[in-house]
Formats: C-alpha cells, sequence, structure tokens
C-alpha cells in the first residue's frame, strides 16, 4: 500500500519509500559480524601462520599415513628371511644393496615374475630393509604415542585430585610426586626394563605374546615414572582454575568433586595438558630408541629404529653398507625433529602466553 | 641463614633420604622378581656348590631378611661382592667411577663454555642470522640420540678424516665421547642462557648500564650474564649426574672401561650384587647433587619463595 503512491517531485512531504522496511538482503549487508570463532578456531588459524610447525605437522601425518598402509600392501613382511620363503639356501639374499636382486629372484624375473624391488635392499638376515624400516618407525611411533597417553592419564588425573582437594592429600600426594621426580629414571627404567622383559619373557599370555615383552615393559617403566612432570603441571592449572567463579556456581548448585573435576577443571586445562603430551611423544621415542639400542626394547625380529641401528652398528666400516645404519638413524632424528617443532607450534598457538 | 633456610634444607635431606630408600627397595624387589638366581645361567653348578655359593652371598636367608641385609649394607656403603668378577663391587665402582667422571666434567665444562657463549652471542644478536643460525642447530642437536651423534662422529672424524682413534682407551680417544656427550647439554645451555638474557636485556638496570656510557661487552658480562646464568647453574647439577649415568651408551660405542658400561654389563651378566652396587651409588650421586643445586639455588636467589 504505502510502496505505490505517487509523489510530487517538488512536494516537502515526507518520502515514505524511505521508511519501508528493509529487504533480507539489505539486513544482511548490515550484518557485520564474523563467524563467531571458538578457542579451538582461534587456535588453528594461530598454527596455520606458523610455516614450520605446519611442514613438521604435514610430515608427521605423511609418516603415521605410510606406517599404517605401507604395510598392508607390500609383498615382504618385516620378519621374513626371503631365502626361506622361497625356500632355497641361495646367500645372495643377505645384505643386497638398494634395487639389487638375489640370484633366486633374477632367474624368477627372467622366467617373466613380477618382484616389488627392494627400496633399501635386505639386512644381513635377508629381509627386506625397506619394511623393516618402516616397520621399525611405526614401533617408535606407537610407542611415543601410546607413552604419551599413559602419561596423559595417569598424570592428568593425579594432579586433578591432588590440586582440587588441596591440603593434606596435596600435601601427601605432591611429596610422592617429589620422590619420584628425584629417582634417577634413566637406571631405574633399564633396570625394570631388563627385569620385566626377563619376567614377562616367560608369560604366555596371548596380549603380552603379541605386543612383546619388550614393548609392554617400556609401557609400564613410563606409567611408573613419567607421569610426574604432567601431575605438576595440571595440579597448578587446577589450582588457579578453582578459584574460578564458574567452580563457585557448580559447587553452589551442588555439583561434587569428581563431577567438577572432570566437567570444569579438565577441560579448562585441557591445552595445556594436550600440548604437554604432545610433547612427551619425542621424548618417549628417545627413551624407547635408547633403550632398544641397548637391546632392552622390542623383541627380535620386531625392529625398532634404536635396534634397526644396533643390529646396523658394524656396517659403519664398510661406506657400501653404511645405508643401513644412516637410514634408521636419520629417521629417528627427522621424527623427533618432527614432533619437537610441531609440539612447539602447538604450544604457541594454543597457549600463546607460554611463547618466548 | 634464618629457621626458614634451615628448615627447608633439612626438608630437602629428609627427601633425599626417602628417595635413596625408595631405589634401594625397587632395586631389591625388582631384583627378587627375576626368577631362578644369579647362578643359573651359568654352567649350572652341582647342588652342594649352588648352596655354598647362595650362603656366600647371603641367598640363603629369607627374603625379608636379605632385605633388611641389604639396606644395612647399602648405608655402611658395603655392597659386597661382584658374582662375575670375584671382585668387591667398591673396588670396581672405584675404578670404573674416575674414568665416567672424567668425560662427565669434561664434558660438562665444554658444554657450559659453548652454551654460554652461544647463548649470549644469540641473545645478543636477536633475530639475526647469527641467532637464527645458533637456534636451528641447537634445535638439531637436541633432536639426535646420543648413539646416532657417536655414530656420525665416528663416521667422519674417525673413519674417514682418521683425526681421532674409534677406541676410547688409545691416545686422543676421549675427544670424540666428549663431544658426544656435550653436544645435548651445550645445545640445551644455549637455549638456556638465549631466554634469560633475553630476559635480563629488557631490565631497567641493564638501560641504566647502557646510559652510563658502558660498552656492549661490559653490559654483558658485568650486569647481565651475573642474572641470567642463574637458571644455567640449576641446570647444570642435575646433569652433572645425568651425563654420567647416560653416558652408558657413549661408553659402549667407544669401549670405554666407564661406570655406565659396566652397568649395563651386570644387568646382561645378572650379577646382582653389581646391579645394586652401582644403582644405589649413582643414586646417591644423583640426588646429593640435586640437593646440592636446590640449596645453592635458593643461596643465590634470596627472591625465590621458599616453600
Amino acid at each position: 500500500m504505502i510502496g505505490n503512491f505517487k509523489k510530487n517531485p517538488l512536494s516537502l512531504q515526507i518520502d515514505y519509500s524511505r521508511f519501508l522496511p528493509s529487504s533480507k538482503e539489505e539486513k544482511e549487508k548490515q550484518n557485520v559480524f564474523r563467524k563467531p570463532t571458538t578457542f579451538f578456531h582461534d587456535s588453528m588459524k594461530r598454527f596455520s601462520k606458523n610455516p614450520v610447525a605446519m611442514v613438521s605437522g604435514i610430515f608427521v601425518i605423511l609418516l603415521i599415513l605410510a606406517v599404517i598402509f605401507i604395510p598392508i600392501f607390500w609383498p615382504y613382511s618385516y620378519s621374513e628371511q626371503l631365502r626361506i620363503t622361497y625356500g632355497v639356501s641361495d646367500g645372495t639374499f643377505n645384505n643386497l644393496r638398494p634395487f639389487h636382486w638375489s640370484n633366486t629372484e633374477k632367474e624368477l624375473i627372467a622366467n617373466g615374475a613380477k618382484l616389488v624391488p627392494h627400496i633399501f635392499g635386505t639386512d644381513s638376515g635377508g629381509r627386506d630393509y625397506f619394511i623393516r624400516v618402516i616397520y621399525g618407525a611405526r614401533v617408535s611411533l606407537t610407542v611415543g604415542f601410546f607413552a604419551s597417553i599413559i602419561v596423559l592419564l595417569i598424570g592428568s588425573v593425579y594432579g586433578a585430585v591432588s590440586g582440587y582437594f588441596g591440603g593434606k592429600v596435596d600435601l601427601i600426594m605432591m611429596r610422592i610426586v617429589d620422590v619420584i621426580y628425584s629417582i634417577p629414571d634413566l637406571l631405574i627404567i633399564i633396570l625394570l626394563s631388563s627385569v620385566l622383559k626377563i619376567v614377562l619373557g616367560d608369560s604366555t599370555n596371548t596380549f603380552v605374546t603379541t605386543l612383546g615383552s619388550g614393548m609392554i615393559s617400556i609401557f609400564i617403566v613410563f606409567g611408573l615414572l613419567y607421569w610426574v612432570g604432567m601431575a605438576r603441571l595440571v595440579r597448578g592449572q587446577v589450582l588457579t582454575l578453582k578459584q574460578e567463579d564458574f567452580v563457585l556456581a557448580a559447587k553452589a548448585s551442588g555439583a561434587g568433586g569428581w563431577w567438577i573435576i572432570r566437567k570444569h577443571l579438565l577441560p579448562n586445562a585441557m591445552s595445556v595438558i594436550i600440548v604437554s603430551a604432545a610433547l612427551q611423544i619425542p621424548s618417549a621415542i628417545f627413551t624407547e630408541s635408547f633403550l632398544s639400542y641397548l637391546g632392552l626394547g622390542v623383541n627380535a625380529p620386531m625392529p625398532s629404529l634404536g635396534s634397526l641401528c644396533a643390529d646396523a652398528e658394524g656396517t659403519i666400516m664398510y661406506s657400501d653398507k653404511l645405508y643401513q645404519l644412516l637410514l634408521p638413524a636419520f629417521l629417528i632424528c627427522l621424527i623427533v625433529l618432527a614432533l619437537n617443532l610441531l609440539g612447539d607450534g602447538l604450544r604457541d598457538s594454543f597457549d600463546p602466553k607460554l611463547a618466548k | 641463614m634464618n629457621g626458614k633456610f634451615v628448615k627447608y634444607i633439612l626438608k630437602r635431606i629428609l627427601m633425599a633420604v626417602v628417595t635413596i630408600f625408595c631405589v634401594i627397595t625397587i632395586t631389591f624387589w625388582a631384583m627378587q622378581a627375576i626368577p631362578g638366581g644369579p647362578f643359573l645361567s651359568e654352567k649350572s653348578p652341582s647342588p652342594e656348590v649352588l648352596a655354598q655359593l647362595n650362603k656366600l652371598y647371603g641367598l640363603d636367608l629369607p627374603v625379608g631378611q636379605q632385605y633388611l641385609n641389604y639396606l644395612k649394607n647399602s648405608l655402611i656403603w658395603n655392597f659386597g661382592y661382584s658374582i662375575k668378577d670375584a671382585r668387591p663391587v667398591n673396588e670396581i665402582i672405584q675404578t670404573t667411577f674416575p674414568v665416567s667422571a672424567e668425560i662427565g666434567i669434561i664434558a660438562l665444562l665444554v658444554s657450559i663454555v659453548v652454551g654460554v657463549f652461544l647463548g649470549s652471542l644469540a641473545a645478543t644478536h636477536q633475530n639475526k642470522l647469527g641467532d637464527r643460525l645458533i637456534m636451528v642447530l641447537s634445535t638439531a642437536s637436541v633432536a639426535m640420540p646420543s648413539f646416532v651423534i657417536a655414530f656420525l662422529l665416528l663416521l667422519v672424524f674417525a673413519i674417514n678424516l682418521k683425526w681421532f682413534p674409534t677406541l676410547g682407551t688409545k691416545p686422543g680417544g676421549l675427544v670424540l665421547p666428549i663431544v658426544t656427550l656435550s653436544l645435548y647439554p651445550a645445545a640445551y645451555i644455549t637455549r638456556l642462557t638465549r631466554s634469560s638474557t633475553l630476559d635480563v636485556l629488557n631490565q631497567d638496570y641493564i638501560r641504566t648500564a647502557r646510559a652510563k656510557g658502558l660498552s656492549n661487552s661490559k653490559v654483558l658480562f658485568k650486569h647481565a650474564l651475573r642474572n641470567s646464568l642463574t637458571p644455567v647453574l640449576t641446570y647444570v647439577g642435575p646433569e652433572f649426574a645425568y651425563i654420567i649415568t647416560g653416558s652408558l651408551v657413549v661408553e659402549q660405542i667407544f669401549s670405554i672401561p666407564g661406570i655406565g658400561r659396566k652397568f649395563v654389563e651386570s644387568i646382561t651378566n645378572r650379577d646382582y650384587p653389581l646391579i645394586m652396587g652401582t644403582t644405589v651409588f649413582l643414586t646417591y650421586i644423583m640426588v646429593f647433587m640435586l640437593l646440592l643445586t636446590d640449596i645453592l639455588y635458593k643461596v643465590l636467589n634470596p627472591k625465590v619463595e621458599l616453600d
């Protein structure tokens, strides 16, 4: 009705068209708010602006995909001695150089068979070295990942309980942490893992035999000793968080202690916890490679990057076989470096206050 | 020296005692958990000989009694006889520890000098090429396990260039192990020095010192470093103990007859008295260094709250 009435151009009457309700498009034009961001969104934005951390992250993701999928379709397995697979006594299977073939395989190829090349050659036992290195990386990453999850679980619950209840409970719990903290970890790790390896080695439990006594003992040792740093960190977070008003509000509405820890304190301390768990992974990989190097890590024939280095130690004198040592050695360094840089990047973006 | 400080020290000493007690207990029960005695791995001796041996090493006593004996002996520094070497464990520690300590101390000194130098250099040239380079290098060396460093050094300097021998016992052979051991702490100290020096350089008193017209080097050495080195000092104490215990891989690779190598050897030999002796001895050192560091830290930095 208002829209279609004519107006004298010289009239001083109010121009009604200016008072029309605005259309939907016009309304949207006025809307200058950007999409609301969440804490996670914000952090990821900061993270994506950090090229070093991004490259490390991509490297880690590619590596994880590689160690999951390559063993599925690769025709050789990490424990398979090719000489035995083919059922021949052919010494040329051992210590093949990259992209070389043994006599048996040469024959097969001459007869028209298609074989997957040994990209990294074979080791002294005639096992495809490429799959051993990949599998070694898989073992190292698995150890690092699960060890840090164990640390995360034990440490965050312990720290949260200690920090939340405070008083005598806190005092006693923190003294225990202090004692474990000053125990010489490396000595005890070596001691415990060698003992556990012997004790678990006799076990016929299927769970133990599939994982290997070496790997389980590493997890147990981490679960016993390495959570204390995380517990201290979480306790500090909880101590500041529990003064906040939302905790008071929850208490006022009748929430119990465990509920508050689970629903209010831990989620708020999550970013700090996750970042320090991420930085725990490379240190677990470090410890594992160290133990495997000393022969206390995973059980043979399962390889880890540390045990591969130890096995190939002798090749240091022979420049033609040196790659057997250098490949796993460089891969450990690359993995640890990438995880360190990734962890630093995550810390800087999720916890900008901590950034230097 | 007020009452609070004395109380703090007493509390720390008590904690150290508890830690040592825990380690002794863990070690003892860990050894007990291993099925079969130490003599089973040998060519099985006849039952009479076995009984004699068990009696000699006190293994025929009830477990609780053995534990108490062991606790008592650890306190009076008597670790019994090594099963493999038939020598007193004390004597073995006395011959092997100085070797490790020598390498450890030199490595630590090297890493302090290099770390403080590079760290303050990086801090004074923040975000310039030198700083970037130093940070990249230190980031890379923190990511290398000690055996990888040892292999690379051996490969380049011992096998290809032939500057140093591969064995640590030969003249000049300790250079490579020392470099291996000092690389990680040097990188760590570099980062520590850099960040703490950067903090200090922003303080008002540094501005005052510059305003007085002091030269850059005087500001750095007389004013900045004195304060920025406190965190480095607290790192050095535990690191000394860590280097000694952590040197076992390096001692293994370079065949150095130190205590770390003996420790690994004792584990593979199941030489119980030697395992327990070296563990307890190294724990004593570690705990003592931690205690010393904590006390020194409070002395040097009175601002720190005593909890």
